[in-house]
């Protein structure tokens, strides 16, 4: 299979095998108008299987989503061809606005336009907790 | 300005500071009849709690200050659709303090938010109550005379029951302090406490179905209702309401200074027969729940 090889924009590598479509929700991609590839089960030397969304236009990728959804990833920047710059996002402490409280308690259900807003409380185990109820996050990361 | 969400968002210090204030009014209420002249509280019940809601209205007037308010949300404009931000921010322009109780949790953090004064969270749903566990820190300082060394039984709904889950985050901050975790199975203390607060912080507990048992090594029993508002399924409440009742024949093996504890309304869990007892608390704790806010209102409000 081959999938152009782009000039200027975004390639998230090293995507868990299976997640792509969730990045591509939670990272809003649908509303992009460029070119946007989803290589979906690409060979991996290190997990065997993986995915990877290439973005065919320079864009700001929110890096607390992917921190938050696949911890693993690499962001490539590509410019004139050429990678420029390549990181790979850390578990952000809070989440804004990234996933909504279940708990049919909070507040967050039913104050209009309240920022939903989750903090890290536990790294090592990747728990997140809602900062009005205190209810853990559940995501499609779970779910997958 | 401070806001009162949690227990925890005061330190040890200054829960020792809040005691010893509310020991002085104790000892001379009329040093504290003024404090709070032409201040305002305004009490926010967003859903009915009569017996908080008196509690700090009695505390402001004792003060000296006076409150407005409402008492339930259909005598509110949340009845018309109104943000909690939206009340807070008409009201924070009328009162010098608010206490709130709301039942979706966190709403008082919402407040806090948007507020131009301090909040004191009265009751979030089955969230935090830290008014309620100032009471019972004072209750357990005038019958103990201490929070260190002591051996706390905790009875009834430890799985829905926010003043138990305080009340642990609170008294897990001192030394020597041990649980003995009383509930049926359905209505054991939550993983999250247990994980987060006991074992985190190696604070000795045990969990028992069995209250007899328990009795002999406690110096303090805590009560508390299975609460019906709690369960979205009645058929699960009506199994378990009545798990433990505790009466005077069920007292015979305890300390002879156990100090029973409760932060009421009670439905049957306690005896009335008990109520006789020297080492039922649980009508000083409301006492004591007054002393408190008052502590608390002059500290929020900086009032020297």
């Amino acid at each position: 299979m081959i999938i152009d090889s782009i000039t200027d924009g975004i390639v998230i590598d090293h995507i868990t095998s299976g997640m792509s479509m969730v990045l591509y929700k939670y990272l809003n991609l649908d509303r992009l108008t460029c070119s946007v590839a989803i290589i979906k089960n690409a060979p991996s030397s290190k997990n065997g299987k993986k995915d990877i969304i290439k973005i065919d236009r320079p864009i700001d990728i929110d890096v607390d989503v992917l921190g938050y959804l696949d911890p693993g990833v690499s962001v490539n920047v590509i410019k004139n061809g050429e990678i420029v710059k390549k990181f790979h996002p850390d578990l952000p402490e809070k989440l804004v606005d990234v996933i909504k409280c279940k708990n049919p308690r909070c507040i967050s259900q039913t104050e209009q336009e309240l920022v939903h807003i989750f903090k890290l409380t536990d790294r090592e185990n990747r728990v997140y907790r809602c900062i009005y109820c205190e209810s853990k996050a559940t995501s499609d990361r779970h779910h997958r | 300005m401070r806001h009162l969400l949690d227990i925890l968002d005061l330190s040890t210090e200054e829960i020792g500071e809040l005691i010893n204030i509310a020991c002085d009014i104790i000892n001379d209420p009329d040093k504290y009849s003024e404090k709070c002249r032409r201040k305002k509280l305004a009490t926010l019940f967003f859903e009915p709690s009569t017996r908080t809601r008196l509690s700090f209205e009695a505390a402001m007037y004792e003060l000296g200050g006076s409150v407005l308010g409402f008492s339930e949300s259909s005598s509110s404009s949340t009845a018309k659709g109104e943000s909690v931000s939206d009340t807070i921010k008409v009201v924070s322009c009328y009162a010098d303090i608010i206490a709130m109780r709301h039942p979706k949790e966190g709403a008082p953090m919402v407040a806090s938010m948007v507020s131009g004064v301090p909040i004191i969270n009265a009751g979030d749903g089955g969230h935090n109550h830290p008014t309620q566990t100032l009471a019972d820190l004072l209750t357990i300082y005038r019958e103990k005379g201490r929070f260190n060394d002591l051996t706390v039984g905790l009875c009834g709904d430890l799985k829905f029951g926010r003043t138990v889950h305080s009340l642990i985050n609170a008294l897990s901050r001192y030394t020597g302090i041990k649980f003995v975790l009383i509930s049926p199975d359905e209505l054991k203390l939550p993983d999250y406490v247990t994980n987060n607060v006991l074992i985190k912080n190696n604070i000795p507990y045990e969990e028992t179905t069995d209250l007899l048992a328990a009795m002999p090594k406690l110096d303090i029993l805590y009560m508390t209702r299975v609460q019906k508002e709690r369960f979205f399924n009645e058929q699960d409440y009506i199994r378990l309401k009545d798990s433990y009742i505790l009466t005077p024949d069920k007292l015979t093996d305890a300390k002879e200074d156990l100090c029973i504890m409760h932060p009421l309304p009670r439905v049957n869990e306690i005896s009335v027969a008990v109520d006789n007892d020297p080492r039922a608390c649980y009508f000083k704790q409301v006492l004591n729940g007054k002393y408190m806010r008052m502590a608390l209102i002059l500290k929020l409000l900086e009032v020297e």
